[in-house]
């Protein structure tokens, strides 16, 4: 019977609402809402304005991530504007009572890092922030999307949204990714398959045998670049890799088993159906790179840069026009022959321990290109940590890398960290927007191997196309 | 908020597709604490070349803008609507919305007109041919009125009720304030907080 069985992402919803009403969006409650300095100081204004408090600030939590500096972490923020912004968040958390992890705390990092490594994000449940980014916490079977600063006020006075249910669609995922592809190559290869648009008005779940066997860290990389497809939302069923994830974790239910029970029914009934269905083999993947201006124009690193004309579609054609003279590329260029001057590995889509693992595993016993410049930023203090305790830092500073603080940093250039104009990188990061790592800036997404190899080649390039690392050179 | 009816102005072709909140706004100008005073940021890489349609000085008013498919992808900083409308914008009209700007959009007052390419196009064409023609956007009947051009928009049935009315979100959900407690006495204990 229609309306019996569901998919994921509606059992979450439908578990959500608070009030419905013909005509009206459905009033939806915020399990986890989760703030950062940029894009929250209007809505705690707007909250001063009209005499409104914070209703839960028990499930609000705030972090410094966006614009603060990866070095001098332990001195004020040199640039004015920025120690504005965080400060007013310190303030604001003051104010109305929401905690905080602060610069230099053992918690501070990239909002959607510290969340999970909390174990604040759970299956089933709905998270929030004023980041488009929120998709990353789908990965746990949540519903967590990007919400405007006028929709982080909305948060914070009700602990809810008035929002009208998303369509759904399913991204199936067959076969296995093959030796060296990883999760960003696969997204990169999605979003180019359905396009920035694709996915508009839809939450994705990803499905099949290729998802089931990523690691946690895996499905965030996938899950967070959700957005870049034009979804609101994506999703991955929650398994026992979920589950071994979260136990223990310092938020985890204290009766685990109990969760876990509920847990194991957060999933797609067998005769449900999405509104939209889209296949993609693993078995035919190969490392992925983006050449143009928009996360949809990517293509096999082992490809050539395309020409205008190789596109149907007269809107796409002007699209790429525009792009290649953006990005000063020739059609017909090898990609693996570009040349980049920077590297950067971090952001909310790499910058976990298992990317900065991965890219370890390539540096070590190998230097750096003199004419590249690689800036390592973990995603969290917590991630920082750990790569230290496995000394990770010291493979990545005699590569010749630099090992900075926890951040944003140049994802988006907010902090000192950016591209100077005309100025090329391989980044780990999601967007290769014009300018979007410094002004004139020019982006090639990459998976933190490629990047790693990248930085030693000098060139774009995969791990298997760099000699072998010299023996001498040891932790 | 200010009610929204009917509104007519000149309009300025944006002949981009994929037209992404960075380049909307760049990510420098978002350490600002301030909620108004954005005009300066409007497409502010894309304005330094002199041929850009808004430095024509017959756009210098604007309040329409109609852009490519795709527009508002990418960040979902509202400042990028805080930028169109600080510089003046009433209206943008394209075949294609990215869903959380369309939404701040309704927050903030900027109405999102949704039409066929093919609109977009005619519109496009008309402009090109006389700059100054008067283009009417009524909410009330959700159409475009251009020169010859009559064309049904869409837009969220209940944000239009919104914008005709003027109403703020959170006054209104406000109201359901014993519907949101009851829900929270039934949540379940096994959820996390932060405190």
């Amino acid at each position: 019977m229609v309306g019996m069985s569901k998919t994921l992402s509606e059992k979450v919803w439908d578990a959500h609402v608070v009030r419905s009403a013909e005509g009206e969006p459905d009033l939806l409650y915020i399990d986890l809402h989760l703030i950062h300095e940029v894009t929250s100081p209007q809505a705690f204004d707007g909250l001063r304005a009209t005499g409104r408090g914070v209703r839960r600030p028990d499930l609000t939590l705030a972090t410094e991530d966006h614009n603060v500096p990866t070095l001098d972490i332990d001195k004020p923020i040199a640039d004015p504007i920025s120690r504005a912004q965080v400060e007013a968040l310190r303030t604001n958390c003051a104010e109305f009572g929401v905690p905080i992890r602060p610069l230099g705390d053992a918690d501070q990092g990239i909002v959607h890092v510290v969340g999970p490594q909390l174990g604040l994000t759970q299956p089933g449940m709905t998270v929030v922030c004023g980041d488009s980014h929120t998709s990353t916490h789908g990965a746990f079977g949540a519903l967590a999307f990007g919400i405007g600063t006028s929709e982080v006020e909305h948060v914070l006075a009700t602990q809810t949204l008035p929002l009208k249910p998303f369509k759904t669609m399913a991204v199936n995922v067959e076969g296995h990714l093959p030796e060296g592809v990883t999760a960003k190559d696969l997204i990169l290869a999605i979003i180019a398959q359905i396009g920035t648009g694709g996915g508009q008005g839809y939450v994705i779940e990803y499905r099949g045998p290729a998802i089931e066997a990523l690691s946690m860290e895996q499905r965030m990389t996938i899950c967070n670049m959700s957005i870049e497809a034009g979804a609101r939302a994506g999703m991955i069923g929650p398994d026992e890799t979920t589950f071994e994830y979260l136990r223990g974790k310092q938020r985890a239910p204290a009766d685990f088993d109990a969760a876990v029970d509920y847990w194991r029914t957060l999933v797609t009934d067998a005769d449900a159906t999405f509104d939209k269905e889209v296949t993609i083999d693993a078995a035919g993947l190969s490392p992925y790179v983006t050449w143009g201006t928009n996360p949809g124009q990517g293509l096999p690193l082992r490809a050539s840069v395309p020409a205008p004309e190789d596109f149907d579609d007269p809107a796409a054609q002007q699209a790429a026009r525009k792009a290649l003279d953006y990005m000063g590329l020739q059609a017909g260029t090898p990609l693996k022959e570009i040349p980049v001057d920077t590297v950067f590995l971090g952001s909310c889509t790499n910058g976990r321990i298992e990317d900065l693992r991965a890219a370890a595993d390539i540096l070590r016993g190998r230097k750096v290109a003199d004419s590249v410049t690689m800036l390592v930023v973990p995603g969290s203090v917590k991630v920082r940590l750990q790569a230290q305790a496995e000394g990770l830092d010291t493979v990545f500073t005699r590569a010749g890398a630099q090992w900075r603080n926890a951040g944003c940093s140049m994802c988006l250039a907010m902090n000192p960290d950016k591209l100077r104009p005309q100025e090329r990188s391989a980044s780990t990061s999601n967007r290769n927007f014009e300018g979007r790592q410094g002004p004139g800036g020019r982006t090639h997404l990459v998976s933190p191997q490629v990047a790693a190899a990248t930085a030693v080649a000098g060139h774009l390039a995969e791990p298997n196309d760099l000699p072998a690392p010299s023996e001498l050179v040891e932790v | 908020m200010d009610k929204f009816t009917t509104h007519r102005g000149i309009a300025a072709p944006l002949r981009h597709s994929n037209v992404d909140t960075d380049q909307i706004i760049p990510a420098e100008y978002l350490k600002r604490i301030t909620r108004t005073g954005y005009e300066d940021a409007l497409f502010s890489a894309w304005r330094q070349d002199p041929d850009f349609v808004l430095n024509h000085p017959v756009y210098t008013n604007a309040s329409i803008l109609i852009a490519g498919p795709d527009f508002g992808t990418g960040s979902s900083r509202e400042h990028a609507v805080w930028a169109l409308s600080d510089y003046g914008f009433k209206v943008v009209v394209s075949s294609r919305f990215a869903d959380i700007f369309r939404g701040n959009a309704g927050k903030g007052g900027l109405v999102t007109a949704e039409v066929e390419q093919s609109v977009v196009d005619r519109l496009w064409e008309l402009l090109g041919q006389d700059p100054q023609t008067e283009v009417v956007v009524d909410l009330e009947a959700k159409q475009i009125r251009a020169g010859d051009i009559v064309a049904d928009f869409v837009i969220d049935d209940y944000v239009r009720w919104r914008l005709l009315e003027g109403l703020d979100d959170i006054g209104i959900t406000m109201q359901h304030a014993d519907a949101i407690t009851r829900f929270e006495r039934d949540r379940p204990s096994i959820l996390p907080t932060t405190a």
